[in-house]
């Protein structure tokens, strides 16, 4: 006989799972009973939040789903805006969550909350399991939903009384079926075709790269594609990182935050290949005049993303690496060298924000961080919360062969630093960079814990302006410089705090100190914080 | 414009609330929804009337699809499709007036299906412009409740709705 408990644990083993972000409670109890007797590491977070965004970090830096459990009630209730955040950037998550006896499910007992129902519109998938026997069946499905097709969390919602229950042998299926769950890989050999040719004539083409092809994995594609092709590139928030900044064709960011250049060649463009873009309104504001004067082919996975936000004259549904890699093949260089030309102009125009002032007292960040990336390693992964030092670090650092994680769809505070940690379990001998604000730090600052306790390696650059800075600049231009809300009075001292956990740590009041500081700092083998202390009036662009 | 769309998903507990529940989220107007197993008793149908432009309706369908147990979505062809209505009418009538609406209720094709000293009860199917009509021609007798269910469609000829077909 074996456990529904067991069952669960075996399940989590057999999709070779190694590591589990949770927090216990009563109703999950069973079950991290047989995960402690098992070899999967499990890492106690200090906020179930995290949990979900210490498993976002992993599984971007692993490529394999993260794992977040938490208890009923207010555990799972914790768990949503780490699940919302993962669905919004299309995350692999496996969410487990306690839940109470089935038998008293609607009765409104202790810890019971309807996790499956509140979680409705942020999951791909969720399941409410009633039966033990069923839990090899969901569990294989669940891994299947979450790493395939679009990406994204999947919540499994386990009643006590299920883990408790006993069935005489567990075997876990090889085969899936869900008749309603095929995604569709391979484009349409049609829609290439008729794709290719419109590049061909196309005068002004230009390639946008968005998340889906870090999720695809399709850098080498991208990049043999945009060779062969000779067209420029532009790159979403979530698409940085998949060209080197410094490449000769790579133009910047688009968007609302976007480098001027990036925005202006898109502009002008008269075709756009969108790879793996939701066209989400921060990145392209006016979709519908851009797609009057441009011709648009649009690759997704999704089918339900092309044509949502911007018209596609030419749709491809497919992953985005099979598709891009039938383009690179097939695709001939006829970008005219005017338009080359012209991009390039604009480029070379572009002049990078923030000169250091060294008697000010405080760091110039965007010239800060530009410093800071050339220091980090080439395969560096940087993680960057959500207000100005997110855009300051989009903008201003070059990711090489690292990565650049952020919370670009739902826009969550805290999530830099939990996923921070993530990166780090999974990728332990790379370096972990988090960059924060003093807002969005005290918002996830309760895993300093976690770090110490697992001696998670990272190292932690917090942007103190005591402000909440994006906002302050909003109600600067548009609220008449009424600060309601976004004064960070009573911030306590940052470093003193980083003692107390026994983490080491340092300020820094100029670029000269912050670049000595951050050297130390990425010689350490040891978690540090950086405070820096930012002038409140230094602007986001 | 309103459109029908013939929803197949798996005949499970929760898909209903998975399917209205995204209608409300994406800002979609339901102007019906009905729901019944198929001839496969794992299968269920839904229909659904909506009411929008083509753009809505395709988004519909593409969100409706993305659900894990939504098995197939197609959008019925204006004008390839029978689809109907039931209702229950309970109207007052006392013995004086009850020859005259019999005889509405004769003229409609309506049946009479609960007869009580005060009130008499009908069922009608049809569709949504001939049973206002009946509402209408029911309504100064004086109408004390109306029960209606969402529409249902079918293709018409030997065209159907089934998880294999495209």
């Amino acid at each position: 006989m074996i456990s529904g408990a067991e069952i669960m644990v075996e399940c989590l083993k057999n999709e070779n799972v190694e590591v589990a972000f949770g927090y216990p409670g009563a109703a999950i109890c069973p079950f991290l009973d047989y995960l402690y007797l098992s070899s999967i590491k499990d890492i106690l977070v200090r906020e179930e939040q995290n949990a979900a965004h210490e498993a976002s970090g992993y599984a971007r830096a692993s490529g394999k789903p993260g794992i977040c459990i938490a208890t009923s009630g207010p555990g799972a209730t914790n768990l949503i805006t780490g699940i919302a955040t993962a669905y919004m950037d299309s995350i692999p998550l496996i969410a487990i969550t306690g839940q109470v006896n089935s038998e008293l499910l609607g009765r409104d007992v202790f810890q019971e909350a309807d996790i499956t129902g509140a979680c409705e519109p942020f999951t791909k998938h969720s399941y409410l399991v009633k039966d033990a026997a069923d839990l090899p069946r969901i569990f294989k499905e669940a891994f299947h939903i979450a790493t395939t097709g679009r990406p994204g969390p999947v919540l499994i919602d386990v009643p006590i009384d299920v883990q408790k229950s006993e069935i005489e042998k567990f075997i876990y299926p090889e085969k899936i079926s869900i008749i309603g769950y095929k995604p569709r890989t391979v484009g349409h050999a049609m829609q290439i075709k008729k794709a290719l040719s419109a590049i061909e004539n196309a005068k002004r083409p230009i390639i946008v790269c968005g998340g889906g092809v870090v999720l695809s994995g399709a850098r080498k594609e991208l990049l043999a594609f945009a060779k062969n092709s000779g067209i420029p590139v532009v790159s979403t928030m979530m698409g940085i990182g998949v060209i080197p900044m410094d490449s000769k064709l790579y133009l910047g960011m688009i968007g609302m935050h976007g480098h001027e250049n990036a925005n202006r060649a898109m502009s002008e463009a008269d075709l756009i290949v969108l790879c793996g873009a939701r066209v989400g309104d921060r990145a392209v504001s006016a979709p519908k005049q851009v797609a009057e004067k441009a011709t648009i082919v649009h690759i997704d996975i999704d089918p339900a993303e092309i044509g949502k936000n911007m018209t596609a004259h030419i749709p491809i549904v497919g992953d985005i690496r099979l598709v891009l890699r039938d383009f690179s093949e097939k695709v001939k260089n006829t970008v005219s060298k005017e338009w080359i030309q012209t991009v390039l102009t604009y480029k070379d125009e572009y002049i990078p924000s923030g000169t250091p002032d060294n008697s000010s007292g405080c760091i110039e960040p965007r010239s800060f961080i530009r410093s800071l990336s050339a220091m980090m390693e080439e395969n560096a992964i940087l993680t960057a919360d959500v207000g100005q030092n997110q855009i300051w670090s989009a903008r201003n650092f070059n990711v090489k062969e690292g990565r650049f994680f952020t919370s670009g769809g739902l826009g969550t505070m805290g999530y830099a630093l939990p996923a921070a940690i993530g990166a780090k379990i999974a990728k332990p001998h790379r370096q972990v960079l988090c960059i924060c604000g003093d807002g969005s730090f005290q918002m996830a600052m309760c895993e300093l814990s976690t770090i110490r306790q697992n001696d998670v390696n990272i190292k932690i650059i917090v942007m103190q302006n005591d402000r909440l800075g994006m906002v302050k600049e909003i109600q600067d231009k548009i609220y008449g410089s009424r600060f309601a809300m976004t004064a960070l009075n009573g911030n306590p001292d940052f470093v003193k705090l980083s003692q107390a956990y026994a983490i080491e740590s340092a300020l820094a009041k100029s670029n000269t100190q912050a670049e000595k500081l951050a050297e130390k700092m990425l010689n350490s083998n040891k978690p540090f914080i950086l405070v820096c202390r930012v002038n409140p009036d230094t602007p986001t662009i | 414009m309103k459109y029908t769309l013939s929803v197949l998903v798996e005949n499970r507990p929760g898909v209903l609330s998975k399917v209205s529940g995204l209608f409300s989220r994406r800002g979609f107007n339901i102007d019906s929804l009905a729901v019944g197993i198929t001839e496969d008793s794992s299968i269920s149908r839904i229909t659904i009337v909506v009411d929008g432009d083509e753009y809505i309706v395709e988004q519909v369908g593409k969100q409706l699809n993305k659900l894990i147990p939504v098995i197939k979505v197609k959008v019925l062809e204006p004008g390839k499709f029978i689809s109907c209505e039931l209702s229950l009418i309970k109207v007052n009538c006392n013995s004086e007036k009850r020859g005259e609406i019999m005889k509405v209720v004769e003229l409609m094709h309506a049946e009479i299906v609960d007869v009580a000293p005060a009130s008499l009860t009908l069922q009608f199917t049809s569709d949504d412009e001939h049973t206002q009509t009946l509402i209408r021609l029911l309504k100064p007798y004086g109408i004390k409740e109306i029960v209606r269910a969402g529409t249902l469609a079918i293709e018409k000829g030997s065209a159907t709705t089934k998880k294999q077909n495209s």
